[in-house]
């Protein structure tokens, strides 16, 4: 694969690329991540106090809180604002539930273009879905461990 | 007639007649806006599609193209054209609506110079005496294929580049025509060589390599010292393949430090904030050569120039594979009569 | 109250800064990050180290996606101990049912309403 006049092997190469290679601001990126994604879980805890002042009990304030943040990820998205945040938070928008609902609805809005079955709906989980597989089986496993430990004793 | 590894020599050396360049918003109010024939503040060119708007800055090119020499579509001989989008689905619609026998070329980011190449080769040879020589690319639709939806809130590294929106296209003819204008004499295809990178956020590492063996073959087999050109234009190398192309230049015994122009860092102002290393895809050597490096050559500011587009041949497919990045590099010799 | 918003405004922008440094120290990408956080979520739930960081941090542990991760294990260690068996596959997912059919619902209505444009 090496080329005969470039006398560095893959690995020099890529060492030497790496070297070369412009960094992100990361101290920036860092601060940046840290403010927006405390800033939505801010937002979350906000809607959950609201809800419990309302006498709604904690567990149901909690998901009220969560479908809340997830309609204001896709709606942000839809009206072509969250990509603009995104590019500042970085993974302040791309960890918080926004950032899954975000990664949802962008996918889905380009492949419109390839109708409503195969196109959008098809692609809507083109960057979330490894997050239900992932996250579903995971807890499968935890599950199926965690009954082995309490059932067969 | 071949020389030496892998140059052809144009004996008949065939002319650029004219030539023509359609770009996008990001283009216009870059620093080469008012080079371009057409410029299109739409990035949709008012179609439904973003593949369909390609197409359509294609067509806008060539049909502009015609419109400057005044010559019909049935007159053109031959058009060779490719895009980045799977099957080329940009450049086949288009040229589906031109009636023209159509040879579809895929080199990624160096589709340009191979068709260019191709043309003059066909034109050298005697095949035609008007062939069309074009290529697309379009941010959108590049974007869709190759990465992450638009809406997606993510950042790009610093060493990412923002594909070019638009098509430039040139007519070759013989050099019997009577204009003086700029004249292909050598064209180098190049190899593919892979130095194994890995990231798809810096293309210009994967593609430098490959630059820099065309090159130095190309100068090789002319005997040609890269003073000998005005200008070594790569396509779209942009800040880091730039560097990585000096110095691998360098450290083979050739500088081009002196000569060496890349269309990718040319096209944008390299400090704003998206462009990050610069201009990539099809259109950006195709609309920076079209319109201001043809324009340099016909006013005489620079007589003799080397254009060397790059192109990433990978997939989605290969890198989510696991594959490296190879790359090609295709040279072309242009220059003006003496 | 002001404690209590500072605790969760440190909790969630500590998760999502470690986000970040996968994001520019690593190759790895958006999806494959979402990944890791919610798998992470669930194995640190079960071994009991998140929940003192939802105690602590509340919505700053919970609205990461971690916190989905959280949120499932809980739920699947919950439908264990109440219906056996079968909890192992009822748990997560009706725990998480809300924010599945949100995240269906509103992502496909806010993609139907967008049309695509250039940023």
């Amino acid at each position: 694969m090496e080329n005969d006049k470039i006398k560095m092997t893959v690995k020099e190469y890529s060492e030497y690329v790496e070297s070369k290679a412009k960094k992100s601001p990361i101290i920036k990126n860092m601060i940046f991540a840290f403010i927006s994604g405390g800033f939505i879980c801010v937002i979350g805890q906000v809607i959950t106090n609201i809800s419990m002042y309302y006498e709604i009990p904690a567990k149901e304030a909690a998901t009220i809180s969560t479908v809340i943040l997830i309609f204001l990820g896709a709606f942000l998205t839809s009206i072509h604002v969250y990509s603009r945040i995104g590019k500042y938070a970085g993974a302040g928008s791309i960890v918080p539930i926004t950032g899954f609902s975000n990664s949802i609805v962008a996918p889905a809005i380009e492949y419109k273009s390839e109708g409503f079955v195969l196109g959008l709906g098809a692609n809507m989980f083109k960057i979330a879905g490894p997050v239900l597989v992932y996250g579903i089986f995971s807890s499968f496993v935890v599950g199926f461990i965690y009954w082995l430990v309490l059932f067969v004793r | 007639m071949k020389i030496g590894k892998q140059t052809i020599k144009l004996q008949n050396t065939p002319k650029i007649l004219e030539t023509s360049s359609t770009v996008g918003p990001k283009e216009s109010a870059g620093p080469l806006g008012i080079y371009f024939d057409i410029k299109c503040s739409d990035v949709f060119y008012g179609e439904k599609t973003f593949e369909k708007a390609e197409s359509k800055f294609m067509k806008s090119a060539i049909d502009n193209l015609l419109y400057k020499l005044n010559i019909p579509t049935e007159k053109i001989d031959f058009v060779f054209a490719g895009d980045l989008l799977n099957q080329c689905i940009a450049s086949g619609y288009c040229i589906r609506d031109l009636n023209i026998p159509f040879f579809g070329l895929y080199g990624a980011c160096s589709t340009f110079v191979e068709s260019l190449i191709l043309s003059s080769l066909f034109v050298n040879a005697g095949y035609g005496d008007k062939v069309i020589a074009a290529a697309s690319s379009h941010f959108c639709s590049a974007e869709r294929q190759f990465r992450l939806p638009l809406e997606h809130g993510n950042q790009k590294a610093p060493t990412a580049q923002c594909t070019v929106t638009g098509c430039g296209a040139v007519l070759v003819v013989p050099n019997s025509i009577e204009k003086k204008v700029p004249m292909v004499t050598y064209v180098t295809p190049g190899k593919i060589v892979d130095m194994g990178i890995k990231d798809m956020s810096n293309m210009g590492a994967a593609m430098a390599p490959a630059a820099f063996d065309t090159i130095v073959t190309h100068l090789k087999d002319t005997e040609r010292k890269p003073e000998y050109y005005d200008a070594i234009v790569t396509g779209d190398l942009g800040k880091e393949g730039t560097d990585i192309l000096i110095d691998l230049c360098k450290n083979y015994g050739v500088d081009i430090s002196k000569v060496h122009r890349d269309c990718g860092k040319e096209i944008y102002d390299l400090n704003l904030r998206d462009v990050n290393a610069g201009g990539s895809g099809c259109a950006c050597m195709a609309t920076v050569f079209s319109s201001f490096f043809y324009q340099e050559l016909k006013e005489k500011r620079l007589n003799k120039i080397l254009i060397v587009a790059t192109g990433a041949l990978m997939s989605p497919i290969s890198i989510g594979q696991g594959e490296s990045i190879p790359s090609i590099a295709h040279a072309a010799a242009i220059e003006n009569e003496v | 109250m002001f404690m209590e918003y500072l605790k969760v405004f440190i909790t969630g922008g500590l998760i999502c800064t470690i986000g970040q440094v996968l994001i520019d120290k690593t190759k790895l990408t958006p999806a494959r990050i979402l990944v890791v956080f919610v798998v992470l979520g669930v194995i640190f739930t079960s071994i009991g180290i998140y929940k003192p960081i939802v105690d602590y941090g509340k919505a700053g542990a919970t609205v990461p996606l971690s916190g989905f991760g959280y949120a499932l294990a809980n739920g699947v260690m919950e439908a264990v101990r109440e219906k056996g068996f079968m909890g192992i596959f009822t748990g997560g997912v009706t725990a998480t049912s809300a924010g599945i059919t949100a995240a269906i619902v509103f992502g496909y209505l806010g993609a139907v309403v967008s049309k695509p444009k250039l940023k």
